[in-house]
């Protein structure tokens, strides 16, 4: 029963795998945003082009899977990566598992981001942005201190769900070397003879993140609406 | 660049696209069918059997299908009753395991949204069925699921492509689906880009393909809904 209760001694190596999936996950979460708000911009600005790349990026991404999505970065972006590098003349560059996961699972969040942002942008009241150009702000002023300030709330809800639904994407790492929670679960299961129990340990990890999460969700919504009225 | 080695290998890509096709249709089906008594458990009055269904939901759609997966293909063989019996049969085999992790994980999305579809039903409509003298049967295969699985159409086409995305995980565990196809590609030939970018291209397919068949079903069945 002690056995149980002290993992066979594998606490120590799967709650590292829970520090590697947490940095993984609030790293690429900064890349979704800023992508994020970059694709919503494109896609309600005028030009067509912006436009149109910002339609490819979301409809390759809701199109292929995160899995293959990741391989094709982590194998294929080796490869094409040093394919250039070899007309120049570059050292052998090894891309990192940790770099790959991070900056595919934040490219692939930073389309479902972008789908969210929009929303968001769209339900700030005309009248302060016109407001805002009427006192001679620049563009970049209206948005930083208007257009940001006051779609954060509206786009709250949205960000609460990709940010969950990223979450468990992390685990997806483990599929590339990643020492994650789960690489650290199927390493202690094959020693220990014990897959399940282990597997059964990180999906417990898994609800706690989720559920810790769910709680800074509210907090900050109920942040962000001060002063609402419903 | 070079692509043929992924012209000489198409069919084998075919192969992976057929398998990726059926596991996405037998998990989605049995699935739904299993999505239907819980999302009915989740809205009923009797507490622990509410209970039990709202914590399946939650916990089912709280942690990753991958973790889900690997418990039922490399967990099982952990517990001797399950080694011992008839049960092996199933369990052995990596096809069964991601069936059977797929349908129990979109199980869990469907009846979440079976739940709130339900829940939205309008009181007014309820309240006619009950003046009309309908028993509660009646009551929810004539008036409440009708109107929630039209509701529910267009959220159940996002599920169906996560799910179509979601069975990726299979060629982890050994089985030749499209992404199994690919990896096979990769490790011949070793032209990571070109072999996954090839399967990226089906999947692409495939996603456009059900997008188009859910337009065709709303096109149908929330045709009142149109202006």
């Amino acid at each position: 029963m002690n056995n149980i209760i002290d993992l066979y001694g594998f606490w120590p190596l799967i709650l590292k795998g829970m520090t590697v999936t947490i940095a993984v996950a609030v790293l690429s979460l900064f890349i979704a945003l800023f992508l994020g708000i970059l694709t919503a911009l494109a896609k309600l600005s005028d030009n067509k082009l912006l436009q149109f790349i910002a339609g490819v990026y979301t409809t390759l991404i809701r199109g292929i899977p995160e899995l293959v999505m990741m391989t094709l970065i982590f194998f294929g972006g080796q490869v094409m990566i040093n394919n250039i590098g070899e007309k120049f003349g570059w050292e052998y560059i090894d891309v990192k598992p940790f770099a790959a996961g991070v900056i595919t699972i934040g490219f692939i969040y930073g389309a479902y981001m972008g789908e969210t942002f929009r929303g968001a942008i769209m339900a700030v009241s005309k009248g302060e942005i016109e407001a805002g150009h009427a006192y001679g702000m620049t563009p970049f002023q209206v948005f930083t201190r208007i257009t940001l300030p006051a779609m954060v709330r509206h786009a709250l809800p949205g960000f609460g769900n990709n940010w969950l639904v990223l979450v468990k994407a992390t685990a997806l790492v483990s599929v590339i070397g990643l020492h994650d929670m789960v690489y650290s679960a199927g390493l202690a299961g094959g020693s220990t003879r014990q897959p399940f129990t282990f597997y059964f340990v990180v999906a417990l990890l898994y609800l706690v993140i989720t559920a810790v999460s769910n709680v800074g969700l509210k907090w900050l919504d109920k942040r962000y609406s001060a002063g609402i009225k419903y | 660049m070079d692509f043929s080695p992924i012209i000489e290998n198409l069919p084998l890509y075919f192969k992976g696209l057929w398998l990726t096709i059926e596991l996405l249709v037998l998990s989605i089906i049995f699935g739904f069918v299993l999505a239907l008594p819980v999302a009915l458990a989740a809205v009923c009055n009797i507490g622990w059997l509410r209970g039990l269904a709202k914590g399946f939901i939650y916990v089912w759609r709280g942690t990753p299908l991958i973790i889900q997966m690997f418990m039922i293909y490399h967990g099982m063989a952990q517990f001797d009753f399950v080694r011992d019996s008839f049960l092996w049969a199933f369990f052995r085999e990596a096809y069964w395991c991601a069936l059977f992790a797929f349908a129990l994980n979109t199980a869990a999305y469907t009846a979440e949204m079976l739940r709130g579809a339900i829940e939205q039903t309008s009181r007014g409509e309820i309240e006619a069925g009950k003046a009309a003298g309908m028993s509660t049967f009646t009551l929810y295969s004539r008036i409440i699921l009708p109107s929630a699985f039209r509701r529910a159409i267009p959220a159940y086409g996002n599920e169906v492509i996560f799910m179509l995305h979601g069975t990726a995980l299979a060629g982890v565990i050994t089985l030749i689906d499209l992404f199994g196809a690919a990896k096979i590609v990769n490790s011949k030939h070793f032209i990571p880009f070109e072999s996954f970018i090839a399967a990226g291209m089906f999947y692409l397919v495939l996603t456009f393909a059900v997008v188009w068949l859910f337009k065709k079903l709303e096109g149908h069945w929330l045709k009142h809904l149109k202006h």
